[in-house]
Protein backbone atom coordinates (compact mmCIF):
# COMPACT_ATOMS: atom_id res chain seq x y z
CA UNK A 1 0.00 0.00 0.00
CA UNK A 2 0.96 3.45 -1.03
CA UNK A 3 1.06 6.44 1.51
CA UNK A 4 1.15 9.93 -0.25
CA UNK A 5 0.93 13.31 1.21
CA UNK A 6 2.20 16.44 2.11
CA UNK A 7 4.73 16.93 5.25
CA UNK A 8 3.87 18.54 7.98
CA UNK A 9 7.21 19.12 9.95
CA UNK A 10 7.38 18.94 14.20
CA UNK A 11 10.76 18.97 16.21
CA UNK A 12 11.98 16.56 18.93
CA UNK A 13 10.14 15.21 22.00
CA UNK A 14 6.94 15.88 20.51
CA UNK A 15 4.79 15.02 23.73
CA UNK A 16 1.00 13.84 23.75
CA UNK A 17 -0.13 16.59 25.48
CA UNK A 18 1.08 18.26 22.08
CA UNK A 19 -0.88 16.03 20.01
CA UNK A 20 -4.25 16.36 22.12
CA UNK A 21 -4.15 18.15 25.17
CA UNK A 22 -5.72 16.47 27.85
CA UNK A 23 -8.47 19.34 28.60
CA UNK A 24 -9.99 17.29 25.24
CA UNK A 25 -10.12 13.73 27.09
CA UNK A 26 -13.29 14.02 28.47
CA UNK A 27 -14.30 12.14 25.12
CA UNK A 28 -13.04 9.70 23.28
CA UNK A 29 -14.49 10.02 19.81
CA UNK A 30 -12.01 9.94 17.30
CA UNK A 31 -13.66 12.45 15.25
CA UNK A 32 -13.89 15.15 18.37
CA UNK A 33 -9.85 14.22 19.03
CA UNK A 34 -8.99 15.09 15.49
CA UNK A 35 -10.67 18.45 15.80
CA UNK A 36 -7.84 19.60 18.24
CA UNK A 37 -4.78 17.41 16.98
CA UNK A 38 -1.56 18.92 17.06
CA UNK A 39 -3.19 22.29 18.40
CA UNK A 40 -0.98 22.68 21.17
CA UNK A 41 2.12 22.52 18.48
CA UNK A 42 0.93 23.80 15.26
CA UNK A 43 -3.14 25.56 16.30
CA UNK A 44 -3.48 25.46 12.41
CA UNK A 45 -2.61 21.74 12.07
CA UNK A 46 -6.05 20.21 12.37
CA UNK A 47 -7.94 22.81 9.69
CA UNK A 48 -5.28 22.79 7.24
CA UNK A 49 -4.49 19.01 7.27
CA UNK A 50 -5.80 17.20 4.36
CA UNK A 51 -6.23 13.47 3.95
CA UNK A 52 -3.45 11.33 3.25
CA UNK A 53 -0.89 14.31 4.81
CA UNK A 54 2.30 12.97 6.55
CA UNK A 55 3.69 14.04 9.99
CA UNK A 56 7.70 14.12 10.28
CA UNK A 57 9.43 14.87 13.39
CA UNK A 58 12.74 14.61 15.26
CA UNK A 59 13.61 12.32 18.59
CA UNK A 60 11.39 10.92 20.97
CA UNK A 61 7.78 11.27 19.25
CA UNK A 62 4.61 10.90 21.82
CA UNK A 63 6.67 11.18 24.80
CA UNK A 64 4.71 11.77 28.02
CA UNK A 65 1.05 9.78 28.53
CA UNK A 66 -0.02 6.79 27.51
CA UNK A 67 -3.31 8.07 26.35
CA UNK A 68 -4.15 6.00 23.27
CA UNK A 69 -6.47 8.38 21.91
CA UNK A 70 -3.10 10.41 20.70
CA UNK A 71 -2.21 7.89 17.66
CA UNK A 72 -6.47 7.97 17.64
CA UNK A 73 -6.22 11.66 17.35
CA UNK A 74 -3.95 11.45 14.51
CA UNK A 75 -5.44 8.71 12.51
CA UNK A 76 -8.32 10.13 12.66
CA UNK A 77 -7.48 13.58 11.30
CA UNK A 78 -6.62 11.87 8.26
CA UNK A 79 -2.98 11.51 8.54
CA UNK A 80 -1.30 8.17 6.51
CA UNK A 81 1.78 7.59 8.48
CA UNK A 82 4.21 9.34 10.85
CA UNK A 83 7.85 9.20 10.19
CA UNK A 84 10.35 9.75 12.84
CA UNK A 85 14.11 10.00 14.21
CA UNK A 86 12.54 8.07 17.20
CA UNK A 87 9.05 7.15 18.99
CA UNK A 88 8.51 7.04 22.87
CA UNK A 89 7.38 3.36 23.29
CA UNK A 90 4.23 3.73 24.64
CA UNK A 91 2.88 5.41 21.83
CA UNK A 92 5.38 2.77 19.16
CA UNK A 93 2.88 0.25 20.71
CA UNK A 94 -0.22 1.96 20.81
CA UNK A 95 0.54 2.95 17.01
CA UNK A 96 0.81 -0.49 15.84
CA UNK A 97 -2.07 -1.71 17.88
CA UNK A 98 -4.91 0.74 16.55
CA UNK A 99 -3.49 0.47 13.41
CA UNK A 100 -1.49 3.71 12.73
CA UNK A 101 1.25 3.27 10.28
CA UNK A 102 4.40 5.06 11.65
CA UNK A 103 8.29 4.66 10.57
CA UNK A 104 11.78 5.03 12.21
CA UNK A 105 13.75 7.25 9.31
CA UNK A 106 16.38 9.47 11.15
CA UNK A 107 17.88 10.61 7.72
CA UNK A 108 14.32 11.29 6.14
CA UNK A 109 13.10 12.73 9.40
CA UNK A 110 16.12 15.64 8.71
CA UNK A 111 15.90 15.86 5.49
CA UNK A 112 12.01 16.16 4.63
CA UNK A 113 11.05 19.56 4.65
CA UNK A 114 7.69 21.10 5.54
CA UNK A 115 5.83 20.68 2.33
CA UNK A 116 7.31 18.38 0.40
CA UNK A 117 5.61 15.99 -1.32
CA UNK A 118 6.08 12.81 -0.12
CA UNK A 119 5.33 8.61 -0.75
CA UNK A 120 5.99 5.50 1.68
CA UNK A 121 5.51 2.18 0.25
CA UNK A 122 3.94 0.92 3.92
CA UNK A 123 5.16 -2.52 2.99
CA UNK A 124 8.94 -2.43 2.64
CA UNK A 125 9.16 0.73 4.78
CA UNK A 126 10.66 2.39 1.43
CA UNK A 127 10.03 6.50 2.20
CA UNK A 128 10.53 8.91 -1.29
CA UNK A 129 10.47 12.54 -1.16
CA UNK A 130 8.99 13.51 -4.54
CA UNK A 131 10.00 16.87 -4.17
CA UNK A 132 13.59 16.21 -4.00
CA UNK A 133 13.91 12.91 -5.44
CA UNK A 134 15.37 11.19 -2.09
CA UNK A 135 14.57 7.82 -1.31
CA UNK A 136 15.05 6.38 2.58
CA UNK A 137 14.68 3.40 4.07
CA UNK A 138 12.83 2.99 7.49
CA UNK A 139 14.14 0.42 10.28
CA UNK A 140 12.16 -2.73 9.50
CA UNK A 141 9.65 -3.83 12.28
CA UNK A 142 10.12 -6.99 14.28
CA UNK A 143 8.22 -9.99 12.53
CA UNK A 144 5.78 -9.90 16.01
CA UNK A 145 4.68 -6.28 15.12
CA UNK A 146 4.36 -7.66 11.92
CA UNK A 147 1.72 -10.18 12.46
CA UNK A 148 -0.76 -7.42 14.52
CA UNK A 149 -0.59 -5.71 11.37
CA UNK A 150 -1.54 -8.15 9.17
CA UNK A 151 -4.64 -8.90 11.56
CA UNK A 152 -5.72 -5.98 11.93
CA UNK A 153 -4.52 -4.67 14.74
CA UNK A 154 -3.77 -5.98 18.39
CA UNK A 155 -7.61 -6.37 19.46
CA UNK A 156 -8.55 -8.96 16.22
CA UNK A 157 -4.80 -10.69 16.64
CA UNK A 158 -6.03 -11.53 20.42
CA UNK A 159 -9.89 -12.66 18.92
CA UNK A 160 -8.22 -15.01 16.88
CA UNK A 161 -6.08 -16.36 19.41
CA UNK A 162 -9.08 -16.44 21.81
CA UNK A 163 -10.80 -18.35 18.93
CA UNK A 164 -8.14 -20.97 18.01
CA UNK A 165 -8.01 -22.02 21.88
CA UNK A 166 -11.78 -22.30 22.46
CA UNK A 167 -11.69 -24.62 19.26
CA UNK A 168 -8.77 -26.72 20.46
CA UNK B 1 23.52 -16.84 33.01
CA UNK B 2 23.84 -14.14 35.38
CA UNK B 3 20.62 -11.80 35.26
CA UNK B 4 19.25 -8.60 36.25
CA UNK B 5 16.12 -7.99 38.52
CA UNK B 6 13.92 -7.30 35.34
CA UNK B 7 14.74 -9.49 33.37
CA UNK B 8 14.59 -12.55 36.38
CA UNK B 9 10.53 -10.81 36.83
CA UNK B 10 10.29 -10.94 33.45
CA UNK B 11 11.38 -14.88 32.84
CA UNK B 12 9.57 -15.62 35.69
CA UNK B 13 6.58 -14.50 34.37
CA UNK B 14 7.04 -16.05 31.20
CA UNK B 15 7.62 -19.37 32.45
CA UNK B 16 11.84 -19.49 31.25
CA UNK B 17 14.60 -19.85 32.93
CA UNK B 18 16.29 -16.95 31.95
CA UNK B 19 15.40 -14.24 28.76
CA UNK B 20 17.75 -11.85 27.34
CA UNK B 21 17.59 -8.32 25.94
CA UNK B 22 15.32 -7.85 22.87
CA UNK B 23 13.50 -11.06 23.24
CA UNK B 24 9.93 -11.08 23.03
CA UNK B 25 7.73 -13.11 25.28
CA UNK B 26 4.33 -13.47 26.37
CA UNK B 27 4.10 -13.13 30.15
CA UNK B 28 1.30 -13.25 32.80
CA UNK B 29 0.40 -10.70 34.60
CA UNK B 30 -0.17 -10.27 38.30
CA UNK B 31 -2.37 -6.96 38.04
CA UNK B 32 -3.62 -4.66 34.98
CA UNK B 33 -5.55 -1.46 35.89
CA UNK B 34 -7.19 1.81 34.18
CA UNK B 35 -8.46 4.69 34.86
CA UNK B 36 -11.47 7.31 33.44
CA UNK B 37 -9.42 8.38 30.42
CA UNK B 38 -8.02 5.23 29.46
CA UNK B 39 -10.71 2.75 30.92
CA UNK B 40 -13.39 3.97 28.28
CA UNK B 41 -11.50 2.93 25.08
CA UNK B 42 -9.84 -0.32 26.97
CA UNK B 43 -13.91 -1.49 27.72
CA UNK B 44 -14.50 -0.42 23.82
CA UNK B 45 -11.77 -2.82 22.92
CA UNK B 46 -12.21 -5.46 25.28
CA UNK B 47 -16.03 -5.95 24.06
CA UNK B 48 -14.64 -6.34 20.54
CA UNK B 49 -12.51 -9.16 21.51
CA UNK B 50 -15.59 -11.39 22.72
CA UNK B 51 -14.59 -12.97 25.97
CA UNK B 52 -17.48 -13.30 28.40
CA UNK B 53 -15.40 -11.89 31.33
CA UNK B 54 -12.01 -10.48 32.65
CA UNK B 55 -9.02 -12.93 33.40
CA UNK B 56 -9.42 -12.48 36.83
CA UNK B 57 -12.45 -10.07 38.34
CA UNK B 58 -9.99 -9.69 41.64
CA UNK B 59 -6.88 -8.37 39.18
CA UNK B 60 -8.40 -5.45 36.89
CA UNK B 61 -8.29 -2.16 38.74
CA UNK B 62 -10.38 0.00 37.47
CA UNK B 63 -9.75 4.05 39.30
CA UNK B 64 -11.58 7.18 38.10
CA UNK B 65 -9.23 10.04 39.67
CA UNK B 66 -8.29 12.06 36.36
CA UNK B 67 -11.46 13.80 35.91
CA UNK B 68 -12.98 12.84 39.04
CA UNK B 69 -15.17 13.94 41.15
CA UNK B 70 -16.33 14.49 37.58
CA UNK B 71 -15.63 17.59 36.36
CA UNK B 72 -18.59 17.97 33.19
CA UNK B 73 -21.37 16.42 32.13
CA UNK B 74 -18.68 14.05 29.48
CA UNK B 75 -16.12 13.35 32.14
CA UNK B 76 -19.33 11.62 33.94
CA UNK B 77 -20.04 9.71 31.24
CA UNK B 78 -16.78 8.58 31.14
CA UNK B 79 -16.87 7.85 34.53
CA UNK B 80 -19.53 5.86 34.45
CA UNK B 81 -18.74 3.78 32.21
CA UNK B 82 -16.24 2.33 34.34
CA UNK B 83 -18.96 1.82 37.13
CA UNK B 84 -20.85 -0.16 34.68
CA UNK B 85 -18.24 -2.54 33.58
CA UNK B 86 -17.34 -3.23 37.18
CA UNK B 87 -20.71 -4.19 38.32
CA UNK B 88 -21.12 -6.15 35.29
CA UNK B 89 -18.01 -7.88 35.43
CA UNK B 90 -18.12 -7.67 39.70
CA UNK B 91 -14.68 -6.28 40.04
CA UNK B 92 -13.41 -6.59 42.91
CA UNK B 93 -11.09 -3.21 42.61
CA UNK B 94 -13.36 -0.81 41.73
CA UNK B 95 -12.73 2.63 43.55
CA UNK B 96 -15.42 4.88 44.04
CA UNK B 97 -14.99 8.50 44.58
CA UNK B 98 -14.74 9.04 48.34
CA UNK B 99 -12.82 5.57 48.80
CA UNK B 100 -10.28 6.30 46.02
CA UNK B 101 -6.69 7.84 45.37
CA UNK B 102 -4.69 8.75 42.40
CA UNK B 103 -4.22 5.16 40.97
CA UNK B 104 -0.44 5.11 41.92
CA UNK B 105 -0.46 6.08 45.27
CA UNK B 106 -3.85 3.80 46.29
CA UNK B 107 -2.60 -0.13 44.69
CA UNK B 108 0.69 -0.06 46.53
CA UNK B 109 -1.15 1.41 49.53
CA UNK B 110 -3.72 -1.35 49.42
CA UNK B 111 -1.51 -3.90 49.09
CA UNK B 112 -2.83 -4.82 45.46
CA UNK B 113 0.63 -4.89 44.24
CA UNK B 114 3.98 -6.25 45.95
CA UNK B 115 7.54 -6.73 45.01
CA UNK B 116 8.16 -9.70 42.25
CA UNK B 117 4.58 -8.67 40.58
CA UNK B 118 4.34 -7.82 36.98
CA UNK B 119 1.87 -5.27 36.30
CA UNK B 120 0.58 -3.26 33.44
CA UNK B 121 -1.37 -0.43 33.13
CA UNK B 122 -3.24 1.92 31.06
CA UNK B 123 -1.52 4.96 32.26
CA UNK B 124 2.06 5.99 31.61
CA UNK B 125 3.26 6.25 35.60
CA UNK B 126 2.30 2.48 36.26
CA UNK B 127 6.27 2.59 36.44
CA UNK B 128 5.71 3.72 39.89
CA UNK B 129 5.49 -0.02 41.88
CA UNK B 130 9.62 -0.15 40.57
CA UNK B 131 9.70 0.76 43.57
CA UNK B 132 8.42 -2.22 45.70
CA UNK B 133 10.71 -4.37 43.24
CA UNK B 134 8.17 -5.22 40.80
CA UNK B 135 8.21 -5.01 37.08
CA UNK B 136 5.67 -2.81 35.98
CA UNK B 137 5.66 -0.56 33.26
CA UNK B 138 2.64 1.78 31.08
CA UNK B 139 0.73 0.33 28.51
CA UNK B 140 -2.26 2.33 25.74
CA UNK B 141 -5.72 0.76 26.48
CA UNK B 142 -6.08 -1.70 23.93
CA UNK B 143 -2.80 -3.26 25.69
CA UNK B 144 -4.88 -2.80 28.51
CA UNK B 145 -7.96 -4.82 26.77
CA UNK B 146 -5.80 -7.44 25.28
CA UNK B 147 -4.58 -7.93 28.91
CA UNK B 148 -7.82 -7.64 30.61
CA UNK B 149 -8.78 -10.85 28.74
CA UNK B 150 -5.75 -12.71 28.12
CA UNK B 151 -4.33 -12.30 31.37
CA UNK B 152 -1.17 -11.72 29.73
CA UNK B 153 0.85 -9.27 27.34
CA UNK B 154 3.83 -9.65 25.41
CA UNK B 155 6.70 -7.68 26.11
CA UNK B 156 10.04 -7.04 24.73
CA UNK B 157 12.72 -7.73 27.50
CA UNK B 158 14.39 -4.21 27.99
CA UNK B 159 18.18 -3.79 28.67
CA UNK B 160 18.88 -2.19 31.90
CA UNK B 161 20.77 0.97 32.76
CA UNK B 162 22.02 0.74 36.95
CA UNK B 163 22.17 4.26 38.49
CA UNK B 164 24.45 4.45 41.47
CA UNK B 165 23.78 7.25 44.07
CA UNK B 166 26.75 6.94 46.37
CA UNK B 167 26.73 9.43 49.48
CA UNK B 168 24.20 10.48 51.86
CA UNK B 169 21.73 12.87 50.97
CA UNK B 170 21.47 16.43 51.81
CA UNK B 171 19.00 18.53 53.71
CA UNK B 172 15.15 19.05 51.92
CA UNK B 173 16.76 16.97 48.95
CA UNK B 174 14.58 13.54 48.02
CA UNK B 175 13.73 11.32 45.91
CA UNK B 176 12.09 14.26 43.65
CA UNK B 177 15.67 15.84 43.08
CA UNK B 178 17.25 12.30 42.68
CA UNK B 179 15.18 11.44 39.77
CA UNK B 180 14.92 15.30 38.47
CA UNK B 181 18.58 15.48 38.51
CA UNK B 182 18.74 12.18 36.75
CA UNK B 183 16.69 13.39 33.91
CA UNK B 184 18.49 16.64 33.58
CA UNK B 185 21.62 14.38 32.88
CA UNK B 186 20.82 11.60 30.16
CA UNK B 187 17.35 13.72 28.61
CA UNK B 188 14.07 12.91 28.26
CA UNK B 189 14.67 10.35 26.01
CA UNK B 190 18.05 8.84 28.11
CA UNK B 191 16.26 5.60 29.11
CA UNK B 192 14.17 4.92 25.92
CA UNK B 193 12.82 1.48 25.76
CA UNK B 194 15.04 0.86 28.93
CA UNK B 195 14.47 -0.37 32.59
CA UNK B 196 15.93 2.01 34.75
CA UNK B 197 17.56 0.11 38.29
CA UNK B 198 18.76 2.49 40.74
CA UNK B 199 21.18 1.26 43.44
CA UNK B 200 23.77 2.83 45.80
CA UNK B 201 23.51 3.43 49.67
CA UNK B 202 21.28 6.57 48.50
CA UNK B 203 18.66 4.31 47.75
CA UNK B 204 19.23 2.14 50.34
CA UNK B 205 18.28 4.36 52.92
CA UNK B 206 15.47 5.99 50.96
CA UNK B 207 12.13 5.87 52.10
CA UNK B 208 9.38 3.71 50.39
CA UNK B 209 7.73 7.00 49.47
CA UNK B 210 11.12 9.09 48.07
CA UNK B 211 11.51 5.03 45.81
CA UNK B 212 7.84 5.19 44.55
CA UNK B 213 8.66 9.32 43.48
CA UNK B 214 12.02 8.05 41.59
CA UNK B 215 9.93 5.27 40.37
CA UNK B 216 6.98 7.02 39.12
CA UNK B 217 9.54 9.34 36.80
CA UNK B 218 11.42 6.85 34.84
CA UNK B 219 9.01 7.38 31.36
CA UNK B 220 10.20 11.06 32.00
CA UNK B 221 13.09 9.82 30.83
CA UNK B 222 11.64 7.41 28.17
CA UNK B 223 12.43 4.23 30.63
CA UNK B 224 9.91 1.08 29.65
CA UNK B 225 10.41 0.86 33.70
CA UNK B 226 12.15 2.00 36.81
CA UNK B 227 13.16 -0.32 40.24
CA UNK B 228 14.32 -0.31 42.72
CA UNK B 229 16.16 -4.21 44.37
CA UNK B 230 13.49 -4.97 47.90
CA UNK B 231 15.48 -4.65 50.99
CA UNK B 232 14.14 -4.67 55.02
CA UNK B 233 12.49 -0.90 54.02
CA UNK B 234 10.35 -2.84 51.47
CA UNK B 235 9.61 -5.47 53.51
CA UNK B 236 8.49 -3.69 56.39
CA UNK B 237 6.46 -1.66 53.68
CA UNK B 238 4.86 -4.70 52.27
CA UNK B 239 4.38 -7.35 55.82
CA UNK B 240 0.78 -7.11 56.45
CA UNK B 241 0.02 -5.15 53.87
CA UNK B 242 0.48 -7.03 50.15
CA UNK B 243 -2.67 -9.13 49.69
CA UNK B 244 -0.95 -11.40 47.94
CA UNK B 245 2.28 -13.59 48.26
CA UNK B 246 5.06 -11.78 47.32
CA UNK B 247 8.66 -12.72 46.01
CA UNK B 248 11.69 -10.70 46.34
CA UNK B 249 14.02 -10.77 43.66
CA UNK B 250 17.87 -9.36 43.12
CA UNK B 251 20.11 -8.69 40.23
CA UNK B 252 22.82 -10.81 39.91
CA UNK B 253 26.31 -9.79 40.78
CA UNK B 254 27.43 -9.52 37.21
CA UNK B 255 24.58 -9.16 35.80
CA UNK B 256 24.27 -6.92 32.38
CA UNK B 257 23.72 -3.66 31.91
CA UNK B 258 23.67 -1.54 28.74
CA UNK B 259 25.35 1.64 30.78
CA UNK B 260 26.13 2.10 34.69
CA UNK B 261 26.26 5.82 35.56
CA UNK B 262 27.44 7.25 39.03
CA UNK B 263 26.63 10.10 41.02
CA UNK B 264 27.12 11.65 44.46
CA UNK B 265 24.30 11.92 46.00
CA UNK B 266 25.93 14.40 48.64
CA UNK B 267 26.75 16.95 45.87
CA UNK B 268 22.86 16.76 44.54
CA UNK B 269 20.85 20.01 45.82
CA UNK B 270 16.99 20.54 45.53
CA UNK B 271 16.58 20.65 41.97
CA UNK B 272 14.23 22.33 39.60
CA UNK B 273 13.00 21.45 36.04
CA UNK B 274 12.55 24.49 34.33
CA UNK B 275 9.54 24.50 30.82
CA UNK B 276 8.74 22.70 28.83
CA UNK B 277 10.61 19.25 29.65
CA UNK B 278 11.43 17.70 32.99
CA UNK B 279 14.88 17.59 31.49
CA UNK B 280 16.18 21.29 31.72
CA UNK B 281 16.67 21.06 35.56
CA UNK B 282 18.96 23.02 37.66
CA UNK B 283 19.67 23.81 41.23
CA UNK B 284 17.30 25.85 42.90
CA UNK B 285 19.71 28.07 44.25
CA UNK B 286 20.39 29.06 40.25
CA UNK B 287 16.71 29.60 39.87
CA UNK B 288 17.10 32.92 39.53
CA UNK B 289 14.05 35.43 40.65
CA UNK B 290 10.93 33.38 38.93
CA UNK B 291 7.82 34.89 40.88
CA UNK B 292 4.77 32.58 40.86
CA UNK B 293 1.11 32.72 40.54
CA UNK B 294 0.29 29.01 41.75
CA UNK B 295 1.85 25.91 43.87
CA UNK B 296 0.41 23.01 43.27
CA UNK B 297 1.38 19.52 45.95
CA UNK B 298 0.49 16.31 45.43
CA UNK B 299 -0.33 13.89 42.29
CA UNK B 300 0.99 10.18 41.88
CA UNK B 301 4.55 11.67 42.06
CA UNK B 302 4.42 13.44 45.15
CA UNK B 303 1.17 12.95 46.81
CA UNK B 304 2.47 11.00 50.26
CA UNK B 305 2.60 10.88 53.66
CA UNK B 306 6.06 11.95 53.70
CA UNK B 307 5.41 14.82 50.72
CA UNK B 308 2.67 16.25 53.17
CA UNK B 309 4.86 16.16 56.09
CA UNK B 310 7.34 17.97 54.37
CA UNK B 311 5.15 20.56 52.66
CA UNK B 312 3.84 20.86 56.12
CA UNK B 313 7.28 21.56 58.10
CA UNK B 314 7.87 24.86 55.93
CA UNK B 315 4.24 25.97 56.58
CA UNK B 316 3.42 25.41 60.00
CA UNK B 317 2.27 28.98 61.11
CA UNK B 318 3.19 31.20 58.30
CA UNK B 319 0.57 32.36 55.28
CA UNK B 320 0.83 31.68 51.57
CA UNK B 321 2.38 34.72 49.78
CA UNK B 322 -1.03 37.30 48.75
CA UNK B 323 0.27 36.63 44.97
CA UNK B 324 0.04 33.03 45.23
CA UNK B 325 -2.66 30.06 45.60
CA UNK B 326 -1.31 27.34 46.56
CA UNK B 327 -3.63 23.73 46.03
CA UNK B 328 -2.73 20.55 47.85
CA UNK B 329 -3.69 17.26 46.68
CA UNK B 330 -3.29 14.20 49.21
CA UNK B 331 -2.73 11.34 47.41
CA UNK B 332 -5.76 8.88 48.74
CA UNK B 333 -8.39 8.79 51.25
CA UNK B 334 -5.86 7.23 53.73
CA UNK B 335 -3.52 9.54 53.27
CA UNK B 336 -5.74 12.84 53.71
CA UNK B 337 -7.12 10.97 56.92
CA UNK B 338 -3.43 10.67 58.46
CA UNK B 339 -3.03 14.01 57.44
CA UNK B 340 -5.69 15.17 59.06
CA UNK B 341 -5.27 13.18 62.53
CA UNK B 342 -1.49 14.33 62.54
CA UNK B 343 -2.88 18.46 62.12
CA UNK B 344 -1.27 18.96 58.88
CA UNK B 345 -4.56 19.81 57.28
CA UNK B 346 -5.05 22.15 59.93
CA UNK B 347 -1.43 23.47 59.02
CA UNK B 348 -2.50 23.92 55.48
CA UNK B 349 -5.25 25.54 55.89
CA UNK B 350 -4.59 28.33 58.01
CA UNK B 351 -1.80 28.67 56.02
CA UNK B 352 -3.96 29.79 53.53
CA UNK B 353 -3.75 26.89 51.32
CA UNK B 354 -6.83 24.89 49.66
CA UNK B 355 -6.79 21.32 50.24
CA UNK B 356 -8.36 18.99 47.70
CA UNK B 357 -9.84 15.47 47.63
CA UNK B 358 -7.99 13.07 45.79
CA UNK B 359 -7.72 13.85 41.77
CA UNK B 360 -5.04 13.83 39.38
CA UNK B 361 -6.75 17.24 38.68
CA UNK B 362 -4.22 19.78 37.32
CA UNK B 363 -0.96 17.71 36.97
CA UNK B 364 -2.59 17.28 33.51
CA UNK B 365 -4.89 20.22 32.91
CA UNK B 366 -7.81 18.37 33.63
CA UNK B 367 -9.44 20.79 36.31
CA UNK B 368 -8.85 21.72 40.10
CA UNK B 369 -6.51 24.15 39.36
CA UNK B 370 -5.75 25.41 35.69
CA UNK B 371 -3.35 28.13 34.70
CA UNK B 372 -4.48 31.34 32.96
CA UNK B 373 -2.37 32.50 29.89
CA UNK B 374 1.11 33.70 30.88
CA UNK B 375 0.47 32.04 34.63
CA UNK B 376 3.45 30.25 36.21
CA UNK B 377 3.11 27.53 38.87
CA UNK B 378 5.54 25.42 40.62
CA UNK B 379 4.33 21.88 40.92
CA UNK B 380 5.78 18.48 42.72
CA UNK B 381 3.68 17.28 39.61
CA UNK B 382 5.66 15.05 36.85
CA UNK B 383 5.51 16.92 33.47
CA UNK B 384 5.74 20.45 32.66
CA UNK B 385 5.31 20.07 28.56
CA UNK B 386 3.71 22.68 26.89
CA UNK B 387 -0.03 23.46 27.83
CA UNK B 388 0.06 20.53 30.79
CA UNK B 389 -1.48 22.53 33.55
CA UNK B 390 -3.70 24.97 30.99
CA UNK B 391 -3.26 27.63 28.94
CA UNK B 392 -0.53 26.51 26.30
CA UNK B 393 1.61 29.93 27.31
CA UNK B 394 1.63 28.72 30.92
CA UNK B 395 4.86 27.37 32.60
CA UNK B 396 4.96 24.96 35.05
CA UNK B 397 8.30 24.33 36.90
CA UNK B 398 8.92 21.29 38.98
CA UNK B 399 9.85 20.62 41.97
CA UNK B 400 10.06 18.61 45.70
CA UNK B 401 7.19 19.23 47.98
CA UNK B 402 9.53 21.46 50.22
CA UNK B 403 10.81 23.73 47.81
CA UNK B 404 7.03 23.89 46.48
CA UNK B 405 6.02 25.09 49.90
CA UNK B 406 8.72 27.25 50.10
CA UNK B 407 7.92 28.66 46.95
CA UNK B 408 4.12 29.06 48.39
CA UNK B 409 5.31 31.20 51.39
CA UNK B 410 7.99 33.39 49.27
CA UNK B 411 6.01 33.89 46.37
CA UNK B 412 8.66 33.16 43.61
CA UNK B 413 10.83 30.00 43.65
CA UNK B 414 12.57 29.54 46.79
CA UNK B 415 14.73 27.24 48.51
CA UNK B 416 13.45 25.87 52.00
CA UNK B 417 16.91 27.48 54.09
CA UNK B 418 14.63 30.67 52.05
CA UNK B 419 12.01 30.50 54.88
CA UNK B 420 12.69 32.06 58.29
Amino acid sequence: MELRGKAWKFGSDIDTDAIIPARYLNTSDPAELAKHCMEDADPAFPTRVKPGDIIVAGKNFGCGSSREHAPIAIKAAGVSCVIAKTFARIFYRNAFNIGLPIFEAPEAADDIKEGDEVTVDAGTGTITNKTTGRTYQATPVPPFMQQIIAAGGLINYVAERMNQSCTK
Amino acid sequence: MPMTITEKILAAHAGKEQVVPGELINARVDFVLGNDITAPVAIKEFEKIGVADVFDRERVALIPDHFTPNKDIKSAEQARLLRQFSQKHNLVNYFEVGRMGIEHCLLPEQGLVGPGDLVIGADSHTCTYGALGAFSTGVGSTDLAAAMALGETWLKVPESIKFEFAGQLNPWVGGKDLILYTIGDIGVDGALYQAMEFTGPAIESLSMDGRFTMCNMAIEAGGKSGIVAPDEITRAYVEGRCKRPYQFYQSDPDAKYEKVYYYDASRIEPQVAFPHLPENTRPVSEAGNVEIDQVVIGSCTNGRMEDLREAAKLLKGKKVHKNVRLVIFPGTQEIYLQALREGLIEIFVEAGGAVSTPTCGPCLGGHMGILAKGERAVATTNRNFVGRMGDPESEVYLANPAVAAASAIMGRIAGPWEVD
